[in-house]
């Protein structure tokens, strides 16, 4: 199983490709694909590249993990849900006491 | 400070008028992302692991408190909220959109500063002494030749396509802390016999996958020769570097292969040819940027301060600070403070928009507004009143930045990771803090004394950990992170690359790692004043090294 993600180019943020062709931040919403959907999907990935909303597209192995789909890889886990450290993940933290 | 003529404000400017364009033109589709690549990391952008990444320069690490200000009002306007300061005494934005990238440019252009050469093969923002023109045993200030260097360098048109970064540090002081021979080249000031002003010049030093410490290539090079000599060591570089593979493109590749004694003879053969050319240093033009970073106007004051030793009695907290983070000054009655970025847990390096705000209020309270960055991913006051400082403790600790750790186990050296960084193969951050929550006792940490860690998510070795006394570097093993350690490792004056200690530690290990061969280090110094680096020098890596293959077979 495989997803397809890319950096947004206007603002370099991490999307992945859905269903429908679009490209969303949730790797939940990431169309989940097989080896001929994928080759298809990057094709598909490639035209966005040209037409100036992706940048670096690549696919990415997942995995069935606790009870969902994840990234196999760890760099690709951490890509998909943001730091795991830093000032980031101590704002989230911060945020989600505050709330 | 060093104060932008016309011509450096026209410079700076047209250049973000020219990226402006680029981006403008990137966007439109008529530059496709190979083409502007270059170009944008030209001009500092990285694409990373989450966002594009910007990092500013900030030459030989020396701010003004406005500076630090626009620093902090770009974090919140254009960023999270925060900024990381880098081993190479740059600040790095780890979530700017490349549609604001000019628009952060123009403020950075505003205050004098920019992201020009902080990427890309070309030469680098020029590192100095993070205690330039404050140190005791300083020789002379090493900012005015960086900036020498800085305007020689910038968009030198025969050097701006190296094959490979290229990596300037200068020291002014006998005592090395700006890891000159870990340089592409490393310059430190010195007189000669007739008190004339020069340089010993290292050559060829660099960390990453290929560790070499720098070779001598002069040991007295006359300040007037300083652009020719540079420039006849570049040209042999760019002649000869290898272009066919990144991982052997760095000058000190090219010594190993060519032999240090070709190179040394191929440099000297260019310079004859070139060193009475345009690039001899007018005395006068020396003088002239000398000048702008002279100290402030130090006031005549005894040595020692009543106020600072009464404070001392009275308060543990402020005393243990002292003792940590301020350092002697050259003016009787002043000294040099150091803002640890490394609180119990904290991130390395790493900080918000208020703090930069509470830094440079502080600064221009009690510090003649200057700040200095350290490649220890440090804040320095350079000059303040040993007067001021219980008033500047009081500051500090009401931001929060009061942490009295400085060269004690807890101050980590620590790259960014796999948590940000696009190259990282394991994270650096998460070890940091948990090495720091360890040994957060702050009595035991004055009890081990001095002892850099110096962590590296991958083999780049943005971390430094070739040169930790524990050097903690992160691989990929079989998909899981694992971390090597390296022992003995110096930066400074005793030059030298770590000792391999064995296979290595999975991540929640590293901790008890570390404290192992704390424990065996406090086990067999022979005093307190014997530091880390010392009894390992004394006792080599045997009994440290046996000490954590224990650790590892009961694991």
């Amino acid at each position: 199983m495989q997803i397809v993600t890319a950096n947004r180019l206007i603002d370099g943020r991490v999307v992945f490709r859905d269903a429908d062709g679009g490209w969303v931040e949730s790797f939940a919403a990431a169309a989940v694909l097989d080896a001929a959907g994928a080759t298809a999907a990057l094709e598909a990935a490639r035209a966005d590249v040209a037409a100036r909303r992706v940048v670096e597209p690549y696919a990415v192995d997942v995995i069935s993990e606790d009870g969902g789909l994840a990234p196999k890889a760890l760099r690709e886990k951490i890509r998909a849900s943001g730091p795991t450290s830093g000032s980031d993940a101590a704002a989230r933290a911060a945020l989600f006491r505050a709330a | 400070m060093y104060v932008y003529d016309d011509f450096d404000h026209r410079f700076v400017r047209a250049r973000v008028a020219q990226f402006r364009d680029q981006v403008a033109r990137r966007l439109s589709g008529e530059l496709t992302e190979e083409q502007f690549r270059p170009l944008r990391l030209q001009n500092g952008v990285y694409l990373q692991l989450h966002a594009y990444m910007l990092r500013v320069a900030i030459p030989y690490g020396t701010l003004s408190s406005r500076q630090l200000r626009a620093l902090a009002e770009i974090a919140r306007k254009y960023d999270r909220g925060w900024g990381h300061f880098t081993t190479r005494q740059n600040i790095q934005f780890n979530w700017p959109a490349l549609k604001d990238i000019p628009d952060i440019l123009e403020d950075l252009a505003e205050v004098e500063m920019h992201a020009i050469q902080t990427s890309g093969n070309c030469i680098r923002s020029v590192t100095a002494d993070h205690f330039a023109g404050a140190a005791p045993d300083e020789i002379a200030d090493p900012r005015p030749y960086a900036e020498i260097l800085r305007q020689w360098s910038s968009l030198h048109p025969e050097f701006s396509h190296l094959p490979r970064k290229f990596k300037i540090a200068v020291t002014g002081a006998t005592t090395d802390r700006a890891a000159v021979r870990f340089h592409d080249i490393g310059l430190t000031v010195k007189k000669n016999a007739a008190g004339e002003i020069g340089f010993s010049v290292h050559v060829g030093g660099g960390l990453g996958r290929s560790p070499f410490v720098g070779f001598e290539l002069r040991d007295f090079l006359p300040e007037a020769d300083l652009l020719g000599y540079t420039e006849a060591i570049l040209r042999v570089y760019n002649l000869y570097g290898r272009r066919d593979n990144k991982y052997k493109a760095r000058i000190k590749i090219l010594l190993h292969e060519a032999g240090r004694e070709t190179i040394r003879d191929e440099v000297e053969a260019e310079f004859a040819a070139i060193r009475d050319g345009a690039l001899k240093l007018p005395k006068a033009d020396v003088a002239r940027i000398a000048a702008q970073f002279a100290p402030p106007a130090f006031a005549a004051l005894p040595d020692l301060s009543a106020i600072e030793a009464a404070a001392r009695a009275k308060d543990p907290a402020f005393d243990a600070f002292v003792a940590a983070n301020v350092t002697p000054h050259r003016a009787p009655g002043y000294a040099s403070v150091t803002v640890s970025l490394k609180p119990v847990g904290g991130v390395p390096g790493d900080v918000t928009d208020e703090a930069m705000e509470a830094i440079a209020d502080l600064a221009d309270t009690h510090a003649f507004g200057e700040i200095r960055i350290s490649h220890r991913q440090n804040v320095i006051f350079p000059h303040v009143r040993r007067d001021d400082l219980p008033a500047l403790f009081e500051g500090l600790v009401k931001a929060g930045l009061a942490t009295a750790n400085a060269g004690l186990v807890t101050d980590t050296i620590t790259c960014p990771g796999l948590d940000f960084c696009a190259l990282a193969n394991a994270r650096s951050i998460p070890i940091a803090q948990a090495i720091s929550q360890r040994f957060a006792d702050p009595a035991r940490q004055a009890e081990i004394g001095p002892l850099d860690i110096k962590i590296s998510g991958c083999i780049n070795a943005c971390g430094h950990h070739h040169v930790g006394a524990i050097g903690i570097l992160g691989v990929d093993r079989k998909g899981r992170e694992f971390y090597q350690i390296t022992l003995g490792g110096d930066a400074g004056d005793a030059a030298r690359i770590g000792d391999s200690a064995g296979p290595g530690f999975w991540p929640e290990e590293v901790p008890s790692a570390v404290e192992t061969l704390v424990e065996t280090y406090l086990a067999l110094r022979l005093s307190r004043a014997e530091t880390f680096l010392e009894t390992y020098a004394r006792v080599g890596l045997a009994p440290f090294k046996a000490a954590l293959t224990s650790e590892e077979k009961a694991a």
